[in-house]
């Protein structure tokens, strides 16, 4: 299984948002979004990547586009998340059914968790870029979506 | 911060906090001052070059939504230096990481004998902000992501493989 590569459509999708609102493909036509797939809330690998990425807010809102970052984890697990270390990027729940938005984005590991992988749709709903880690463990830089966000 | 895509490390420059001997194995460090493993690599390095020679460059990689204190705390080891005494603030932060707030830095800026006025209005300063956030700039556009990571010889080494490789470097 590989991410849906630039050109793809969008599949229908439904993610948990806090608050119980949903975040689907509805969501996406006319902005830039980056969905930051992670494999798990609490773990070290994951805050790092998702600390430095909110430190680039302000940049990333230069480029106009907007973050979020996906999980299989609870809305509760991701909001304790966000508020341990701090970020302001929005947390996405793909709990129940697990994992669907993960695998219709091509991203779902066997192990019953996302890839670490990233994810750029453009304001047409396309992908516009897309990026898979060697491993859950490898973080991607941001420099790589800043690189993919020029690419768009 | 305009362009941060990706970009090859920077060479090593003038600009560059470097300690060690000219010709010994170089380690560019991406540190954060208020990261726990930054001090435990740190205190490892220091073991390391009291026993064969080690240059070590350091550079400013703080992360301030996981650390509130670590941008403070580089831009006070650089206005420490701009008297002369980046390395002494440097080491003395990181040996006491649980006493980062502003009174805490004058009082190590006071006891390295500086000038604590101009040291104060340093530290504040656009042209100490605009350093550290090229150190910052040129880490993130080098593909850096989590402290403490180190280069060598051009690869990137950060978490357990970093570890690993440290610990390789003579026989504990």
């Amino acid at each position: 299984m590989s991410p849906l590569g630039a050109g793809a459509s969008v599949p229908p999708f439904s993610l948990k948002r806090a608050g119980d609102a949903t975040f689907t493909e509805t969501d996406l036509p006319g902005k830039t979004t980056v969905l930051v797939f992670y494999p798990f809330a609490f773990s070290p690998v994951c805050t790092d990547q998702l600390s430095l990425y909110d430190d680039l807010r302000e940049e990333f809102t230069a480029q106009g586009a907007t973050l979020y970052g996906v999980s299989c984890d609870s809305v509760w697990a991701q909001t304790a998340f966000k508020q341990q270390l701090g970020v302001e990027i929005e947390q996405l729940s793909d709990f129940e059914p697990k994992g669907a938005t993960c695998q219709a984005f091509g991203v779902y590991h066997p192990g019953g968790f996302p890839q670490r992988a990233l994810v750029i749709i453009g304001p047409d709903a396309t992908v516009k870029w897309s990026y898979q880690a060697d491993s859950p463990g490898d973080l991607p830089g941001a420099n790589l979506i800043f690189d993919g966000l020029q690419a768009t | 911060m305009n362009n941060l895509g990706s970009a090859p490390l920077p060479e090593l420059s003038a600009e560059d906090h470097v300690r060690g001997p000219a010709d010994a194995p170089l380690l560019i460090e991406y540190g954060d001052l208020e990261c726990a493993y930054c001090a435990a690599l740190h205190a490892r390095i220091e073991e390391l070059r009291e026993r064969t020679p080690l240059r070590v460059a350091y550079r400013h990689f703080p992360v301030r939504s996981a650390h509130p204190r670590a941008w403070a705390a580089a831009c006070a080891t650089e206005a420490a230096g701009l008297q002369g005494r980046f390395w002494e603030m440097h080491d003395a932060v990181l040996a006491d990481q649980g006493r980062m707030e502003d009174p805490h830095l004058w009082s190590l800026a006071e006891r390295l004998g500086l000038d604590l006025d101009r040291f104060e209005a340093d530290r504040r300063g656009e042209e100490i902000a605009a350093r550290v956030r090229a150190d910052f700039t040129g880490g993130v556009r080098a593909g850096v992501v989590t402290t403490p990571t180190v280069f060598r010889e051009g690869q990137a080494f950060s978490g357990a493989g970093l570890r690993s490789m440290v610990a390789g470097w003579l026989p504990i």
